[in-house]
């Protein structure tokens, strides 16, 4: 190993089944582990409450996306056809609330994605062009046939040893450390 | 699928109505033949023909009839995506489709009393000044109407029979081939649903008005059904589950897709009813808008803004967060105030054909309402209690039994 400490990321524990992986992440989870996380090819029911994930704020986002695009749209459409430009067409009122709500529907549903897509990003860190793991080998058979925990150095319960100690009796199949490789 | 919490299994619980059939059998009959009796007295009262007592028993038909449509098209969907979560809820659905097939006896007090009904089938169909109506002769006549409704059962008793028999046979060889056959009859099932509920809700409301016509109300009808079967489901679980029966073995995780099917449906049926009113409010020709102004004028235009509020908005905002979808308080709330929203819904469909000036609830409605519920309730809970409340034989029990939403 000749990368400095600095490059040291954290420690990576690769398992070949889903269910080792899942007990392990249990046990992750009591150990009282904060930056750490999985990694699997396909989604594993299960997970979030065996990695003691709590439920996502990305709904109330979506739900104040929701509420601005249906203002914006009912506010445009008032300000546009009868305010700044009134102009009377087959007898209907300036502002008729059925000629809005197919407007007002579409931006409350465009909003909504957009805050749920963006929201998404944003709770996540993203748009993140490398992470560590990559410089492993090995994670790249995460998105193929093989199941990973990683447990971060920069969480507060972490020591090199004792945590690698701890990996090993996971039931995983190699407890490998992480350094990142990318230049500076 | 979850390895690690052990998987509910059916010994755990009862999945058999045994005791309780009577219990509810019982009280349903007597409240139904009770109310049946004081509905014909008081129809007899009015001396009208049977007019009142034939619309009244007319609105609460087509609730209930609404609600075994859906429970009969729930089983094809479930099959043709091949869906595991609701197997072992599926059975009360398959018991509720099976009513269908009796309640041609419920339409005999309509198909009997058709010219006091139906404009274009009483005295003064030759006199119908309307062009439209006019030119409808050819399919708005009482024969060609009573051709249809025996088309419309044929049918529905052969999917219902179809489905019921097959599923039930499961039960004691657990043959994987009866799944297959079933999966391929459901896209047929599907079409044949689509034409004769769509004609069927067509027939018996849209033509209360005969020169009034709307592409969507077939939609519309089957709509309204298919939120207040879910809702039904809902209820009838936790009934089930309060005897004793079903306990664990259906989960939260059924009742959040309940939930999640009663909210999709819930803004279904508003964004079906809106384009059909949208669409009249902007091209604005007399024949088309009349059929609205009649609702939305006094009190009827009370009723139209209960329903917007009632039956969609509230539920909407009540139903959207998962929390709301895992309460079985919640759930049970709005499950029942689903249910008397789309009753409603269809009384103000139908009766402004009968009082059009003002909403005219009378105690007529109330005994049709427990008339018509009452045997239809005792007819299900007798069709559910000759068998077991689970498809036992079904190859996908085991995974609906281990069912979580992600």
């Amino acid at each position: 190993m000749s990368q400095t400490d600095d490059r040291f990321y954290g420690l990576l524990v690769e398992f070949d089944d889903a269910h080792t992986l899942v007990d392990a992440c249990a046990e992750v989870r009591d150990a009282g582990f904060k930056k750490w996380d999985a990694h699997t090819p396909f989604p594993i029911h299960g997970m979030d409450a065996a990695m003691g994930i709590r439920g996502t704020k990305l709904p109330f986002i979506v739900l104040a996306g929701g509420l601005t695009g249906l203002s914006l749209a009912l506010l445009m459409i008032w300000w546009m056809n009868a305010v700044d430009y009134p102009y009377i067409i087959s007898g209907k009122p300036l502002f008729g609330w059925p000629a809005a709500a197919p407007v007002a529907f579409e931006l409350t549903v465009l909003f909504s994605a957009f805050a749920s897509f963006f929201g998404m990003w944003g709770l996540n860190g993203m748009p993140r062009l490398h992470h560590p793991l990559f410089s492993s080998e090995r994670f790249a058979r995460a998105t193929a046939d093989r199941f990973f925990i990683v447990i971060e150095k920069a969480d507060p319960s972490f020591d090199r040893d004792q945590t690698r100690e701890f990996l090993t009796t996971l039931g995983g199949t190699a407890v490998e450390e992480i350094h990142d490789k990318a230049e500076d | 699928m979850n390895h690690h919490h052990d998987a509910p299994k059916l010994s755990d619980t009862l999945t058999e109505m045994g005791s309780l059939a009577p219990r509810v059998m019982r009280p349903a009959l007597v409240v139904g033949v009770l109310a049946l009796a004081g509905a014909i007295f008081l129809g007899m009262r009015e001396g009208d023909h049977w007019r009142h007592f034939s619309f009244s028993w007319l609105v609460s038909f087509a609730y209930f009839l609404s609600i075994s449509l859906g429970a009969l098209i729930f089983l094809p969907i479930q099959y043709i995506t091949r869906a595991s979560w609701s197997v072992v809820v599926r059975r009360l659905a398959e018991n509720m489709a099976m009513a269908l097939p009796f309640m041609i006896v419920l339409i005999l007090p309509i198909l009997l009393n058709l010219e006091h009904v139906y404009e274009w089938a009483g005295e003064h169909r030759h006199h119908l000044t309307d062009e439209l109506a006019a030119h409808k002769a050819p399919f708005l006549n009482s024969t060609f109407f009573l051709v249809r409704w025996v088309v419309y059962f044929a049918i529905w008793t052969f999917m219902a029979v179809f489905f019921w028999r097959n599923s039930r046979r499961q039960d004691h060889d657990k043959d994987t081939a009866i799944t297959l056959r079933m999966e391929n009859f459901s896209g047929p099932a599907i079409i044949l649903f689509a034409l004769t509920c769509s004609g069927a809700g067509m027939d018996l409301l849209m033509t209360l008005d005969p020169a009034w016509f709307s592409t969507m109300f077939g939609v519309y009808f089957f709509a309204g059904g298919f939120v207040t079967f879910h809702a039904v489901m809902t209820i009838s679980t936790m009934g089930l589950q309060r005897s004793g029966r079903l306990e664990k073995i259906v989960s939260m995780e059924h009742f959040h897709d309940y939930g999640k099917l009663m909210f999709a449906f819930t803004f279904f049926w508003a964004y079906i009813a809106f384009s059909q009113y949208m669409l009249y409010w902007y091209a604005n020709i007399p024949e088309e808008t009349v059929w609205f102004l009649t609702r939305q004028s006094g009190s009827w235009g009370g009723l139209a803004l209960v329903l917007a509020i009632g039956a969609f908005l509230l539920p909407f905002a009540g139903l959207i967060s998962r929390f709301a979808k895992r309460n079985r308080g919640l759930m049970f709330f709005w499950a029942v105030w689903i249910c008397i929203m789309q009753w409603f819904n269809i009384y103000w469909v139908a009766m402004p054909v009968f009082s059009p000036e003002h909403v005219s609830l009378s105690l007529l409605d109330g005994l049709c309402f427990l008339a018509v519920g009452g045997i239809w309730l005792a007819l299900v809970v007798r069709i559910a209690a000759s068998g077991n409340l689970v498809p036992v034989g079904d190859p996908r029990l085991e995974e609906s039994l281990a069912f979580e939403n992600a």
